[in-house]
């Protein structure tokens, strides 16, 4: 779980660059991708066969004017909103469940253990030949991808419940139905919290990779057939698009995780 | 009134076994403030599991008030020395934990709970989380929420082994004030000496190897306890006398 381990302790030191220049941070961010735009627009006029920005603006545009890109987005979002609000609904209680019944655990662990080396585009194959090319294969392999990265964080967070709450709350009068609902859920939700953003991230990645494959829509689908136009600069508004919605995701996670676990003593 | 019966707890070890306590036989008045203190591993804090009903004695039983100890119960209220506050709740939130457990409606909860969060002086943090709180007030709050569910009998396990020396006598005197006005049976374990002595109307001395009780003293000193009477000649005495009475059975550093 070195993953999720260092997830937490990037989100728990978010002032630690500040004190460095006087300059704030997001002065900085802004800058920097001002200087990508121009290591890349600098790339694209010396001779590199990748269209410069306005290209790419421009391309935006139309694409955004005749509704194409919202469409592709829409459709994409969907896609993996389905997958991992579905993945979420059923690891949390499987995490809960093996956690807190070793018997359970013992069963279903070497089964997500070995899922979890499958990078989840090489079940597309599989999902194609029985579930057809419409819509199922697809959210079932995002389903896939965000139920693995969230089980084994859920796992981890009812496991690394402090024993002495739970004993404070025995003496205190709960019965283990108690205790699971105003212990070991408000205690294990930080973890949740971070297994949700790995888990969102890799549908994401996920999901893109499988419209490559096979889609009539999405961001994914929109590249593929401009790839084969030689439409260098629809791929570019793709790849921007991707990362941006990624990002906004990401950061939507990141935002509710620190107003959920702001309790959290920071060490 | 506690009873404990030919107590004795076993746990296994690396194929042999440890005796953790090894008949222990003791009775504890209502209203009594008792510390127990002893070396490390002389089963102070075993013995106190038992009471609370954490773990069960190997043989022999222990009674509140003619009845079986079975598990914890609302009657026994324990305080841990890591505080185990409950970090997403405010400290109010952490006082009513027992009280909503009960299903004591809302408003009486809240009544209660700020009359116990007054009593240990914390009403400027009623709606701050444990993460904002000092060591000694994050105790201050344990000792709250132990008293909020209404507990005959306090359990409290080194409760001040985490704080700083001058904290550690503020919390005793603040205890002791707090226990004056809500008497309770109190069962209080350290390996403080003078804690032992300044607290106690008794003291009892545990030795280890196998755990047992070496020597009970009674401390004839009057309350409210003061500073005065931690300067006084009868507190050093007695301080002696328990401290020579915790090394004299310590087993030899090996």
């Amino acid at each position: 779980m070195t993953l999720v381990q260092a997830e937490t302790t990037a989100v728990r030191r978010p002032t630690a660059g500040k004190r460095r220049l006087g300059v704030p941070k997001t002065v900085l961010n802004g800058l920097s991708v001002l200087i990508g735009i121009g290591v890349w627009w600098g790339f694209a006029v010396s001779g590199f066969d990748i269209p410069a920005p306005p290209a790419v603006a421009e391309r935006a545009v139309e694409l955004i004017a005749d509704g194409t890109l919202a469409e592709d987005a829409a459709a994409s979002l969907v896609r993996v909103f389905t997958g991992f609000a579905l993945g979420v609904l059923l690891a949390v209680p499987v995490g809960f469940l093996m956690g807190w019944y070793p018997p359970v655990r013992a069963l279903v662990e070497p089964w997500i253990q070995f899922f979890r080396t499958i990078p989840p585009l090489a079940i597309i194959p599989l999902a194609i030949v029985l579930m057809g090319i419409e819509e199922t294969p697809k959210i079932f392999v995002i389903f896939l991808a965000s139920f693995l990265s969230c089980v084994i964080a859920t796992l981890q967070g009812v496991v690394n419940v402090d024993r002495t709450l739970l004993n404070a709350a025995r003496v205190l009068g709960a019965g283990d139905r108690v205790i699971f609902a105003r212990v070991v859920i408000p205690a294990s939700s930080p973890f949740i919290l971070v297994g949700m953003r790995v888990g969102l991230g890799s549908s994401w990645a996920t999901l893109v990779a499988a419209e490559l494959i096979a889609a009539q829509q999405g961001l994914g689908y929109r590249m593929q057939s401009a790839q084969l136009y030689y439409d260098l600069p629809t791929i570019f508004v793709g790849l921007i698009s991707i990362g941006v919605l990624g990002l906004a995701m990401d950061r939507l996670l990141l935002l509710a995780e620190r107003r959920l676990t702001s309790w959290q003593e920071t060490r | 009134m506690i009873t404990i019966e030919h107590v004795r707890k076993v746990f296994p070890l690396q194929g042999s076994e440890f005796v953790a306590l090894g008949d222990v036989d003791l009775e504890l008045a209502d209203n009594e403030f008792v510390t127990v203190v002893g070396p490390s591993g002389c089963g102070k804090t075993t013995l106190m599991n038992i009471l609370a009903g954490l773990e069960t004695p190997t043989s022999g039983r222990a009674l509140v008030d003619g009845e079986p100890v079975t598990g914890p119960g609302p009657e026994r209220g324990v305080i841990f020395q890591q505080y185990a506050l409950f970090p997403w709740l405010t400290v109010r939130k952490n006082v009513e934990f027992g009280l909503r457990t009960a299903g004591v409606p809302r408003a009486r909860r809240r009544e209660i709970a700020d009359r116990f969060i007054a009593l240990v002086g914390l009403e400027r943090f009623a709606d701050a989380l444990p993460k904002t709180l000092s060591g000694g007030m994050k105790q201050r709050v344990a000792i709250a929420r132990a008293y909020a569910v209404g507990p005959s009998i306090l359990l409290m396990d080194e409760p001040f082994g985490a704080v700083d020396a001058m904290t550690r006598v503020r919390l005793q005197e603040q205890l002791l004030t707090t226990w004056s006005q809500e008497k309770r049976t109190v069962v209080f374990v350290t390996h403080d000496v003078d804690e032992a002595v300044f607290l106690a109307n008794r003291v009892i001395v545990m030795a280890a190897d196998p755990g047992r009780v070496s020597e009970i003293i009674e401390v004839d000193l009057p309350y409210p306890r003061t500073e005065e009477i931690r300067l006084s000649a009868p507190f050093a005495t007695l301080r002696n006398r328990v401290w020579s009475a915790v090394h004299r059975h310590e087993a030899p550093v090996r």
